[in-house]
């Protein structure tokens, strides 16, 4: 028996993954909240855009590389972000004047809304392949670790060890400022309280004198701003890749379904869930066991539940299970 | 059909002959092929959006269901496969079976409260570990028997044509637990669910070797009709090339893929012919009121959701049995394969230029987009080529730009479908 050991194993393997993952997903479906919130219909090109705001921000990276600006031991990533939120808000609001606008000056059902926004995604999808490419970039700088393995373990003196990476580190530090914000925003700027009037109740709010289109540009920006930066930490603690940010889309829309479509701080809560679910379900406990039972009790296999190919079922069967047992999500939803 | 959409057929036809004359005959037939397919897979996703207005986007997950019961039908069973782990297989598949009807048994007639959570919980986490403690050792000793050409269990050996209805029957199945959880609350859900579906089918068939020999692809699928390789030497067929002025190796080609064409033109004619019965039915009318105005039909004393479960099961099983002819006409099953940019979002496509809501449109727009989907890549390289060919030949820009021309036809094919769905939602045929 070493709990010590044991507990060190589990942090550096399934709790800080799943962390920084989970805040990654929570920015993700906070958007997709915010815009059912606003705007009523599911997103479709929500990973698409990511992954735009995310190649503007590669591209812009890159090119501070080249002029030999850096962060010192941040990401130089970070610096770019303000050009990648201002990407992914153009391609945004280019595709709501363009196209989303029409539907909602016609009161189209919300499934019509959807599939124009399918279309959306084809071109940003195209558009992102064919500016970065449909291959794996990897764009991060900086120092790699606040503490790793090693270090860990001389320090302690423990068997096991565990490393804390810089970009696990900025990731949970920008969510928590971001998401910080965005309920400051939401619940005490006199425009985030007028965003929160149209999505409860949107007649009594024109009612009111405000003004539809003014939220809707706001909501934009503000989901700019989240998948961007959600992107983009995303990218620097794995990777790019085009087609892994379409695949998001399912854990991102099961994170705002859990949590209740509509409702931000379920998004967040929704987020966490799955995330701990995914990793913790994909990790082969068989090291933890061992530490953990008496000797001779140790298992033989790996005591993986399941293999790391299947963690997008993990997303879809904590979905059926929501939908089943408590559609309304665990918070209840529709509401900013 | 009135002269209008005659004449678009006419022209769709037309330009599949300007390809026979332009590239080859054989790429034309073989398009032509490609076109059949996509026409089913379109009238699938067209009685679900089409009659009943279901948004699902798990196309290409009931396709690869298809294909994997082409694998599991028309192989040859591998007997030394099903002699180390074929019983384990079978106990751990029985197992899960068990569990889920416990599951469902205790979860309808149980009292909602703690106790039944707690059983719920402990059969589902029992179950689980059971069933991979049995499905884990029967799995190793099936992928360790003769890997290099088999691990995995194989098929029931029996004619590949049947294998087309064993498609239709697993797509229906998985339908009909898919649309049971999520038909019913709000439309955007299926599409989610379906989406999520569609992924795990393609994780289980690309990691299960056993099932499907995962990413190494099955090859070597029974073909329902005749090999080139036989053909070129069999001596009536050689005279019967010669008399038409063709190679023996070209005819053959031709001869294969016309054959190939003839199966698909019987198969889309037995489902148009079904669809527009359906349509033109009490069903038919039944089902376009739901459509229309779910509540009043609900006031009408029709069961919304009993019927949306029905058409959902019914599309799905028509894009089953499209994924299977397509698995057939390939003669070889590779998981890798299957995108959803492809396999879903293009067959949406396909309905919403056609027409939705109209069976002839469709297959109109099954045809034409296939059609641009294949011919926009070589137009898009000669645009960028045009494009690029003032710039040096070693500028850096050219070169990515005529990477990236293959890219060209993902926009291509969202502008179509915003243009159509905005300025002409009805599409190129109408609804009547």
């Amino acid at each position: 028996m070493d709990i010590l050991n044991a507990l060190v194993l589990l942090a550096n393997f399934v709790l800080v993954p799943a962390i920084s993952y989970g805040s990654q997903l929570a920015l993700g479906a906070l958007g997709i909240t915010m815009i059912y919130a606003i705007l009523r219909f599911s997103h479709f090109a929500h990973g698409d855009v990511m992954a735009f705001g995310t190649g503007a921000v590669i591209l812009t990276t890159w090119g501070l590389q080249g002029a030999g600006v850096s962060l010192g031991p941040l990401p130089t990533a970070l610096l770019a972000l303000p050009v990648g939120i201002a990407a992914s808000a153009a391609v945004l609001l280019v595709a709501d004047r363009s196209v989303y606008r029409f539907y909602r000056r016609v009161k189209a059902k919300p499934i019509v809304i959807v599939m124009a926004s399918l279309g959306v995604m084809f071109v940003v999808n195209g558009l992102v392949r064919f500016i970065i490419g449909p291959n794996d970039q990897n764009f991060a700088d900086g120092a790699r670790f606040l503490f790793t393995v090693r270090e860990f373990r001389d320090f302690t003196g423990l068997a096991e060890g565990m490393g804390l990476r810089v970009s696990q580190v900025i990731t949970v530090v920008v969510t928590g400022i971001v998401v910080a914000v965005l309920f400051w925003f939401l619940n005490r700027t006199r425009t985030g309280k007028s965003m929160r009037a149209f999505s409860d109740n949107e007649d009594l709010a024109l009612l009111s004198g405000i003004n539809p289109e003014r939220v809707v540009f706001v909501t934009w920006i503000i989901v700019a701003a989240l998948i961007t930066i959600a992107g983009t930490l995303y990218g620097l603690d794995k990777s790019f890749k085009a087609f892994t940010y379409f695949q998001l889309l399912l854990p991102m829309f099961a994170a705002a379904i859990l949590g209740g479509m509509g409702n931000p701080l379920g998004a967040v809560a929704g987020a966490f869930v799955i995330a701990f679910s995914e990793v913790g379900v994909t990790y082969a406990y068989r090291k933890f066991l061992e530490y953990l039972l008496p000797d001779g009790m140790a298992p033989s296999g790996l005591v993986q539940l399941l293999s790391t190919d299947y963690k997008f079922a993990v997303s879809f069967v904590l979905l059926v299970i929501v939908l089943l047992v408590r559609p309304t999500g665990l918070f209840r939803g529709q509401t900013l | 059909m009135n002269a209008r959409s005659v004449s678009m057929f006419a022209i769709m036809g037309a330009l599949l002959v300007l390809v026979g004359f332009l590239q080859s005959p054989s790429v034309a037939m073989g398009m032509l092929n490609m076109c059949l397919i996509s026409a089913i897979m379109a009238l699938g996703v067209n009685i679900q959006w089409g009659y009943a207005g279901l948004f699902s986007v798990g196309t290409m997950g009931f396709a690869a269901l298809g294909g994997l019961a082409v694998v599991l039908t028309s192989m040859p069973p591998v007997h030394d496969a099903w002699a180390a782990g074929g019983l384990g297989v079978a106990a751990a598949l029985a197992i899960a079976l068990a569990a889920i009807i416990a599951i469902v048994q205790i979860w309808k007639r149980m009292a909602p409260g703690l106790p039944r959570k707690a059983l719920l919980a402990v059969i589902a986490v029992g179950g689980f570990f059971a069933y991979r403690a049995v499905l884990d050792p029967a799995v190793d000793a099936i992928e360790g028997t003769n890997t290099a050409v088999a691990g995995y269990l194989g098929g029931a050996g029996l004619p590949v044509l049947f294998s087309w209805v064993v498609a239709m029957l697993i797509a229906a199945g998985v339908a009909w637990v898919i649309g049971k959880i999520s038909l019913g609350l709000r439309s955007d859900y299926l599409a989610i669910a379906t989406l999520g579906i569609a992924e795990v089918i393609i994780a289980v068939l690309k990691n299960e070797d056993w099932l499907s020999r995962g990413v190494r692809n099955v090859n070597g699928l029974p073909r329902p009709v005749p090999y080139e390789v036989n053909l070129q030497t069999n001596p009536d067929f050689l005279a019967w090339a010669d008399w038409l002025g063709l190679s023996a190796v070209e005819a053959s080609s031709l001869f294969v893929k016309a054959s190939y064409a003839l199966i698909f033109i019987v198969v889309l004619a037995a489902i148009m012919w079904l669809s527009e019965r359906a349509w033109n039915s009490p069903w038919g009318r039944m089902m376009r009121a739901i459509r229309d105005n779910e509540t009043s039909a609900k006031a009408m004393g029709k069961n919304v959701k009993a019927r949306h479960l029905q058409v959902f099961v019914f599309g799905s099983a028509v894009c089953g049995l499209a994924g299977a002819m397509l698995v057939t006409l390939d003669g070889l099953m590779t998981p890798g394969s299957y995108q959803p940019l492809r396999f879903t979002f293009l067959i949406w496509v396909m309905v919403i230029v056609g027409g939705s809501g109209n069976n002839w449109g469709a297959v109109l727009g099954g045809f034409l987009i296939w059609f641009l989907w294949v011919q926009v890549e070589p137009m898009g390289l000669w645009l960028i080529g045009m494009v690029t060919s003032t710039m040096a030949e070693t500028s850096p820009l050219r070169a990515h730009l005529i990477d990236s021309a293959a890219h060209m036809r993902l926009i291509t094919m969202g502008i179509i479908l915003l243009l159509v769905l905005r300025f002409a939602p009805k599409g190129l045929i109408p609804e009547k």
